[in-house]
């Protein structure tokens, strides 16, 4: 295997097929759609919204949102990196459980993480409790650390979102120690200085991708900030618009929130616009890892623990007992089957549909049949934009359409159709596509990185097809790419909560839509079981990602 | 006869489970079967004892979705399309605007008009009031010794660092605030918001029944909260935990100075292009009937709307509510100011 680190060069070009070509511009149209949508809005005026967010709003919401991006950043960063390392290159104990425990976290929503700390946190929780009872304090001697806070929002939001980190760091080590590091090794490289000189620059594309996805759920996140009462941009502006109901204002917010967003993300690829990492054929063969010693050996297993317990133990513990106590009250609630139904159902159609639409204008942008790299930008702009704002863009298209259809329908053949979408839940699906697009893009574009061009012309010029290539070079390589990026869309979709929120049809629930009605109207402990089974249905997907995250030879 | 079988297929798959919704592209609403369409910004957790009543009573089908944000954005677009009947809120200021925005149609009732008090109604019968509830305080059974209180008292320094209370843009707070502009004007209310921010013993976060829970735990001395939120927690229905919760505060209904105690109201207007609107006007009936007004009053703990209905116990037992004289509707035209009000102040950060 060979490591290549070097100054663009392009994949080759083979004439792309036209019928690709217009797929992937219809994806990219369905990503737009909803903006475009914004940006009619948004023209039509919203009076005095912006001198008032410029005077009282902004400037302080820009301050904080900057500050928990930076926090989170580095906390997930820090987590997720070294975790990563640690369970890549070295052996200690537990070292096979905390590959697959370390991603557990995923399964929990930000918003249930924050309930779960404000709770168990309380003067009144069992922690606090036990530590006054055992010491006879009275609740004002015990100082506590106030989880509604800017440092308590970063670190709860960096504890369930350092995974996004770990998984595409963990790889990009995997794929790196055998060869290089080793190399590295016989030339006399300690393991410190080859961590910070070799593997982290050469990882440092991947941990950007993982960084980035964080931080982007950090900035469109509602729930939880809300409930810690930090006023983020997204939480500020948000508010100001409901408190105005004015959709052009409502757009144009969202619009800016948009171009901050693509600027974080300009400003993350800019800095690594001279670095190019291709694995150049060969396959990756297990790396050797390098057995600790037992007192490393403790450090490293209490490294990893920490992020497992405060991440995911300890939130999932609290919300299984606080669900057994509301079992024995209330018993178990009549619908809960059957939104867990509905949440697995429409997270899987999401998910099958996400990741159809991200191979199509990753493939096409592969095999040449467009040019730039434009398509791809393009069609992950959905994460970009907050859940509710996207919901709301979609809204006007959507309604439009079916409204329509149903016109067309009635003047033929005299039957109204109804609102065949948004009527129909598939309007919620098509937002969860276009919201996580971003993910089988961004991880396919990566595993696409992997595969150097010297194999698609070695195929080539053996006479393979550009078909061929895909389906017999590229699939089988790609699989763990479309796996991590199946199961993160997965438990992602399962989450999602404003745009569930806003575009459900009439008697439809989901466990989040269950857990926020709960907790909107304060009672979110009756949501406890909700919010258990949100994490457990979770749970599989999370496992099946660390099995097929692992290489193969493992 | 074409349309009514396409409806009935419709139907069937959507009786088959909710997971029908997504696949069979049969959009749920219009229906042979008597239904009608609510979407809600109200918790279907407190809404769904009322709806089944009214099922069990008139054989009408309730379907219903809640929608916390963007309900007006989301009928509106629907347009003639929209499935929604009846589109229920829980502020009197989201009610105005979606009569605002042009997404309800008036109605006429007898019984409606008859049932409810005329300042809590619309004069053309563009929205209706369907129960009330107050923002009352929460004090401190052991550590605050009052039998009254001014929600002006809430900004005294002597209480620095010792009122708990959510959001300042929170609906309910923003409808307090908005009264208090009304009362005393923009600047004084500034003055206020800012007394209050100095006294808040933690962020402005958080649900309220958290207040009375952070009081238990010696977080804070006293709170402002909804008053239904006390029956739910006494009445043990939240759990033996809430029951403590509630058991470490008084309540006392604050009044403005010169002025009654803050209500705010939960209501219904029938949307524009309400296909099932005669349903729609029977469920609005059948909440203002006294067998729903109970419901609202000891189901949900709410003061009902039609003047003769008796309260809860637990409620009544806060003494006699002497509701503020500001007009709601002034109330819901100064939110916008008292929403800005929040910001200026940075209550929330």
């Amino acid at each position: 295997m060979t490591l290549t680190v070097s100054d663009r060069s392009a994949p080759p070009r083979a004439p792309g097929h036209p019928l690709l070509r217009a797929a992937t511009g219809a994806v990219v149209l369905l990503v737009l759609l909803p903006l475009i949508a914004l940006v009619w809005a948004a023209l039509n005026g919203s009076g005095d919204l912006w001198p008032h967010l410029i005077a009282n709003v902004i400037p302080h919401a820009l301050i904080e949102t900057a500050l928990l991006v930076l926090g989170v950043g580095v906390v997930a960063g820090v987590i997720g990196t070294g975790t990563a390392w640690l369970v890549a290159v070295c052996r200690f104990p537990g070292r096979a459980v905390f590959e697959w425990a370390l991603l557990l976290p995923l399964a929990i929503p930000t918003y249930i993480q924050a309930f779960v700390y404000v709770d168990a946190v309380h003067p009144l929780g069992p922690i606090p409790t036990l530590i006054r009872t055992t010491f006879g304090l009275a609740p004002r001697d015990l100082w506590l650390p106030e989880v509604r806070s800017l440092p308590g929002c970063i670190l709860l939001l960096g504890l369930v979102l350092y995974p996004y980190v770990y998984l595409v760091a963990r790889s990009a080590f995997l794929v790196q120690t055998a060869s290089v590091l080793d190399a590295a090794r016989t030339l006399g490289v300690g393991a410190t200085e080859a961590f910070f000189r070799i593997a982290l620059p050469l990882a440092r594309p991947a941990i950007a991708v993982g960084v980035t996805l964080a931080l982007m759920e950090t900035v469109n996140d509602i729930g939880a900030s809300e409930f810690l009462g930090v006023q983020t941009l997204t939480l500020s502006i948000y508010s100001t618009w409901l408190n105005r109901s004015s959709l052009p204002g409502a757009a144009q917010i969202a619009l800016f929130m948009l171009a901050l967003m693509v600027g974080l993300v300009l400003l993350e690829r800019w800095g690594r616009r001279h670095l190019r990492v291709a694995n150049i054929g060969g396959r990756s063969h297990a790396p050797v890892r390098r057995p600790l010693s037992a007192g490393q050996g403790a450090l490293a297993l209490l490294a990893c623990f920490v992020p497992v317990l405060l991440g995911f133990l300890m939130p999932a513990g609290h919300l299984a007992l606080a669900a057994w106590k509301r079992l024995q009250f209330h018993g178990i609630p009549q619908t809960i089957l059957v939104e867990t139904a509905n949440t697995a159902l429409f997270a899987a159609i999401g998910t099958a549909l996400a990741l159809a639409c991200g191979f199509l204008v990753v493939v096409t942008l592969r095999t040449g049949a467009l040019r730039s790299g434009l398509a791809l930008r393009l069609a992950g702009l959905g994460y970009a934009v907050p859940g509710t704002v996207l919901a709301v863009g979609l809204l006007v298209p959507l309604a439009g359409f079916d409204n329509m259809v149903s016109h067309v329908s009635q003047q033929l053949t005299g039957i109204s159709t109804g609102l065949l979408l948004s009527g129909s839940g598939a309007a919620l699906i098509i937002a969860y596509v276009i919201r996580f697009l971003a993910i089988p893009v961004g991880g396919l574009e990566a595993g696409y990185g992997k595969i150097g061009p010297s194999l698609d012309m070695a195929a080539r010029s053996l006479g393979e097809k550009p078909g061929g290539v895909i389906r017999r070079i590229h699939l089988p390589l790609l699989r763990p790419a479309l796996g991590a990026a199946a199961l993160l869309v997965f438990v992602d979709c399962m989450k999602e909560l404003p745009a569930t929120l806003m575009l459900r049809p009439l008697n439809f629930e989901t466990l989040a839509s269950h857990v926020y009605a709960e907790a909107a109207r304060g009672t979110y402990e009756d949501g406890a079981l909700a919010a258990l089974l949100i994490v457990l249905v979770g749970l599989a997907p999370v496992i099946l990602l660390a099995r097929l995250s692992r290489p193969q030879h493992d | 006869m074409v349309r009514t079988a396409a409806n009935s297929l419709a139907r069937r798959l959507a009786v088959a489970g909710s997971l029908a919704a997504g696949l069979a592209l049969a959009p749920l609403g219009a229906s042979a079967e008597e239904v009608v369409n609510i979407y809600t910004t109200r918790e279907p957790g407190l809404a769904k004892p009322l709806f089944d009543a009214f099922t069990a009573k008139t054989g009408v089908k309730v379907n219903s979705v809640f929608v916390k944000d963007g309900l007006a954005e989301r009928v509106k677009a629907e347009g003639e399309g929209s499935p929604a009947d009846v589109l229920m809120t829980v502020d009197i200021g989201s009610l105005l605007d979606l009569v605002d925005q042009g997404v309800t149609q008036p109605v006429k009732s007898d019984v409606l008009e008859k049932a409810i008090p005329a300042n809590l109604r619309a004069p053309d019968g563009s929205w209706y009031a369907l129960s009330a509830r107050a923002r009352v305080a929460y004090l401190s059974k052991d550590r605050v010794k009052l039998d009254a209180i001014t929600y002006e008292d809430f900004a005294d320094p002597k209480y620095k660092g010792e009122v708990c209370i959510r959001s300042g843009k929170h609906p309910y707070n923003t409808a307090l605030i908005a009264a208090y502009i009304v009362h005393h004007g923009e600047a004084k209310a500034e003055e206020w918001l800012k007394g209050v921010k100095a006294n808040l013993a933690r962020k402005a976060a958080g649900g309220d029944r958290e207040v009375a829970r952070d009081i238990l735990g010696d977080i804070c001395d006293l709170g402002l909260a909804n008053s239904y939120y006390v029956g739910l927690m006494r009445s043990g229905k939240g759990g033996p935990e809430q029951e403590e919760w509630a058991k470490a505060i008084n309540v006392v209904l604050p009044t403005f100075q010169g002025g009654g105690t803050h209500v705010n109201i939960s209501g219904a207007t029938v949307a524009k292009n309400a296909p099932n609107k005669g349903n729609a006007v029977k469920l609005l009936e059948y909440l203002v009937s006294p067998e729903a007004q109970d419901l609202y009053a000891k189901g949900n703990y709410e003061y009902p709307v039609v003047p003769e209905a008796p309260v809860d116990p637990i409620i009544a037992a806060f003494g006699p509510l002497k509701v503020d004289n500001v007009d709601l509707v002034a109330v819901a035209k100064a939110r916008k100011a008292a929403a800005n009000l929040a910001d200026k102040v940075g209550f929330d950060n």
